[in-house]
């Protein structure tokens, strides 16, 4: 490991630890050390392995291997109270608050000071929870109910309930990502007051602005392995670019010749009031469109909007040089264009109906004679396309839930070729299946491009979006960043666009 | 990590069924109910003479139709995720409105087409609340439940409708042939028409879809409130139909008719293989059912045995025969 022998020892640090889920190695052996009075950022793609981490410092997640070590000695927090026992406390995006409670009860919950016959002295409550309150510079008074307050105030109670624990480490997992720009000013603040009272931070977040502002020292983690460690003077943009996605693009991805056609698809201005913004581009005949960006680009909601499940405030759509208007799925079905989501088994399958009546059921009205279901039919089409995907199942009416996650896919996409689209939208076609299914889902998306189709690829993977988009839209906070292809098509960029630091990688 | 051998095999072929329909059906819910059926109707034949005479099997199907032909409509609405408690009131409703187009002279058929339209017209109350305004239906329909009786008890106070025009009997007391009654006729084809609709048409189909994953069923180009709102208004139309056989059966309308057949509508569905979830069922279960609700009331009023026992009884049937493919199950696990 050999960090500065000049550095006291770490307070908590992480030691080869490895955590395996059915089918994926989540952390392979890593090493994270946090320092009293220094901020350490998280650094790493998604799926890289980090809220794994901060699920394992919190007691919510048991490694498989490896050792915890507090203070030099090796410990265990089987449960979420052993870790906060211990002083590791964790600031979630999300941390689930009660309206009808006080400010001072939401921070106590669960950790009230007793009185007497083990009753709650409240009296005591409202105190340390104000002292805590004043502690961060909040000016909320303990006292009022927390559905007075507005979601900033809220923030703050979360973090201050996160503090009422007597924490040496804490952890903040994008904290920033739901606060305007003055309330993250308010928590750097806060940031830095923890560190003046000595408490080891672990900051997570995608914003490199903000890794440089706040973390005195970064670790970069990526598919799950330890990649590097140092601290921020030392270290660039550029380089800490470099160390997330790597060089190494170790999957094989279909080889093809590109004949891109005519248009088929052509969006303008698409905007919602929330999600995105003045959306548009086009989309040629056998083409592989790739959409990168980080979660919460609006990537998805854009698409979903797309195909009528929610309806854009402004934005029209051409197809094949005809205006549409697509109210709902229903519309961008008959249309032409249809969407794989990313949620396989809420959006995309019905988990507990046969594998043909899935694959059916968007084709249906094709398929039947006057609303009269056709099974003779329907079983046709569901052989047609199972085997052509060379979807692994016992019979094609067994449950789609009893297969695999990866076959759960191929009957998802079976389903919407069945519709024989022009358009196919596949957001996140390869998250969590195994990599053979993976092999076989980007050889298809081949093929089908190859036939003339035009497909667009929402992606949050680097090395997915580089092996087979012909040209990549890069979406940032709903809007898109940039277009490249090419040789401006690069890991660098990519991130860099995401990211949003190209003027600021420019200037230094 | 090596990938599958990369030589070509040829193309791996899937079979459509592993078990044939028939051996599925042997295995099903609804056999394991025919045979509780058949079972009632020994024990029954044995425990009463009076059992097995025609006319009083006849006067037996009285027991279910009228319920039957709302849980039809209300196995769908289940199946679909939904449900209706307000039927009972529907049928106060209607048979209420009947009364007073009666009472303004008009004829049979007009009191026929006000009956069915007030169920209609109930539905699309609690259809547009559910659908429209996005309101779980256990709620809209508790409610609409207190507000239709009420304005039945509103409408007659103490009171009843009496006089009923003399063709008007023929829904509820007449005989199609020998001991066939119009309700019993009324009962098959609408088990064949629901059977159809839920189990050979793309909006059964759908219905099915929404049951199991509304999210999915959207996604995937069904018009999810379209289907409900459909479904709540068959739901109401057959309350009302329901109301039609009732008051011509009861021959006169008070406030108080049908109360609580609502929840034994319910218990026909459920009791018939319809998860409360949503998602599966059928309704060839769900005529069985209707079978062994009306088997079940009959024999034990034969025997003389008070109401209250009775729902004790059925009570018991619904929980036991819900529990024991459970119990079985996790004896077996062990």
């Amino acid at each position: 490991m050999g960090h500065d022998p000049a550095q006291s020892a770490p307070v908590l640090a992480l030691d080869g630890i490895t955590k395996t889920f059915p089918g994926v190695r989540a952390l392979d052996g890593v090493t994270l050390e946090l320092f009293a009075g220094r901020v350490t950022a998280l650094i790493g793609e998604n799926g890289a392995g980090k809220s794994t981490v901060v699920k394992t410092l919190t007691g919510i997640y048991q490694p498989d291997g490896g050792r915890i070590l507090l203070d030099g000695e090796a410990v265990q927090f089987p449960t979420a109270q052993a870790a906060a026992q211990a002083g590791v406390t964790a600031i979630h995006q999300e941390t689930v608050l009660f309206d009808e409670l006080s400010v001072a009860e939401n921070i106590f919950l669960g950790h009230a000071p007793k009185g007497r016959f083990g009753l709650i002295d409240r009296p005591a409550m409202h105190r340390q929870a104000q002292d805590i309150l004043d502690g961060i510079g909040a000016e909320i008074d303990a006292g009022v109910r927390l559905k007075d307050l507005g979601i900033a105030s809220r923030h703050l109670v979360a973090i201050a309930r996160a503090l009422s624990v007597e924490a040496r480490v804490v952890i903040m997992d994008e904290p920033t990502a739901a606060l305007s720009r003055k309330e993250i000013e308010e928590l750097y603040e806060l940031v830095e007051t923890l560190k003046a009272q000595g408490k080891a931070i672990l900051f997570i977040s995608h914003k490199f602005d903000e890794i440089f502002r706040i973390a005195d020292r970064y670790t970069v983690f990526r598919d799950g392995q330890f990649i590097g460690t140092g601290e921020m003077a030392d270290t660039s943009e550029a380089e800490l670019v470099q160390m997330m996605v790597g060089r190494s693009v170790d999957q094989i991805y279909p080889e093809r010749s590109t004949q891109v056609g005519d248009e088929v698809l052509t969006v303008a201005g698409y905007s919602h009031p929330t999600e995105f913004e003045d959306i548009g581009f086009t989309l040629r005949r056998g083409e592989i469109l790739g959409f990168y960006g980080l979660v919460g680009a609006g990537r998805s909601e854009f698409m979903q909007s797309l195909i009528g499940v929610t309806r854009p405030s402004k934005g029209a759509i051409r197809l094949d040089g005809k205006v549409r208007v697509i109210r709902s799925p229903a519309d961008a079905i008959s249309a032409g264009i249809v969407y794989v989501p990313e949620d396989r088994g809420k959006q995309g399958a019905i988990l507990d109906m046969p594998i043909f009546q899935n694959i059916t059921l968007p084709s249906l009205p094709r398929l039947s004679r006057n609303g009269f279901t056709r099974m003779a039919n329907e079983f046709a089409l569901a052989r047609h396309y199972t085997e052509r995907l060379d979807l692994r199942a016992a019979s094609l009416d067994t449950p789609v839930g009893s297969l695999s996650g990866g076959n759960q896919q191929k009957v998802v996409i079976a389903k919407w070729l069945a519709t024989q689209p022009k358009v196919i939208i596949l957001d996140e076609p390869t998250k969590g299946i195994d990599i053979g299914s993976k092999a076989a889902v980007h050889e298809f998306m081949a093929e089908l491009a190859a036939e003339g189709l035009s497909v667009i690829m929402v992606s949050s993977e680097i090395p997915e979006i580089l092996g087979m988009s012909d040209r990549v839209i890069v979406m940032r906070e709903g809007r898109i960043a940039a277009e490249l292809e090419g040789d401006a098509l690069t890991p660098e960029t990519l991130v860099r666009h995401a990211a949003g630091i190209t003027t600021k990688g420019a200037a230094a | 990590m090596s990938l599958a051998d990369p030589q070509p095999q040829a193309t791996r072929h899937i079979p459509d069924r592993l078990t044939t329909p028939a051996a599925k059906m042997f295995k099903s819910w609804e056999s394991l109910l025919l045979l509780v059926a058949v079972g009632i109707f020994i024990l029954n034949s044995f425990a009463s003479p009076y059992f097995l005479n025609a006319w009083n099997l006849s006067d037996a199907t009285f027991n279910f139709t009228e319920k039957a032909m709302i849980a039809f409509a209300m196995a769908l609405l289940i199946i679909a995720g939904e449900i209706d408690l307000s039927v009972a009131s529907v049928i106060a409703l209607a048979s209420t409105m009947m009364g007073l187009v009666m009472q303004a002279g008009f004829g049979t058929p007009v009191i026929v087409i006000t009956g069915l339209l007030t169920g209609l017209a109930c539905g699309a109350f609690n259809g547009v609340l559910v659908t429209r305004l996005g309101l779980p239906s256990i709620v809209v329909t508790i409610g609409t439940m207190s507000l239709f009786r009420g304005i039945s008890y509103i409408v007659l106070g103490d009171g009843a409708f009496r006089g009923y025009p003399a063709d008007f009997a023929w829904f509820g007391q007449g005989y199609v042939f020998w001991v066939i009654t119009v309700e019993m006729v009324i009962f098959v084809l609408l088990a064949i028409v629901y059977g159809v609709l839920l189990h050979k048409t793309n909006f059964g189909r759908a219905v099915y879809a929404i049951g199991n994953n509304a999210t999915a069923a959207t996604f995937s180009g069904i018009r999810v409130e379209r289907v409900k709102m459909i479904l709540f208004l068959l739901t109401g139309l057959m309350a009302g139909l329901a109301a039609v056989c009732l008051t011509s059966r009861l021959g006169s309308t008070r406030p108080s008719i049908a109360t609580g057949m609502e929840l034994e509508v319910v218990t026909m569905v459920v009791l018939g293989g319809v998860s409360i979830l949503g998602g599966s069922g059928s309704i060839p279960g769900v005529v069985i059912a209707a079978f062994v609700m009306g088997l079940v009331t009959f024999g034990l009023g034969l025997l003389n045995v008070p109401g209250i026992v009775m729902s004790i009884v059925v009570g018991a049937l619904l929980i036991g025969v819900i529990a024991l493919p459970r119990i079985y199950h996790n004896l077996r696990a062990r």
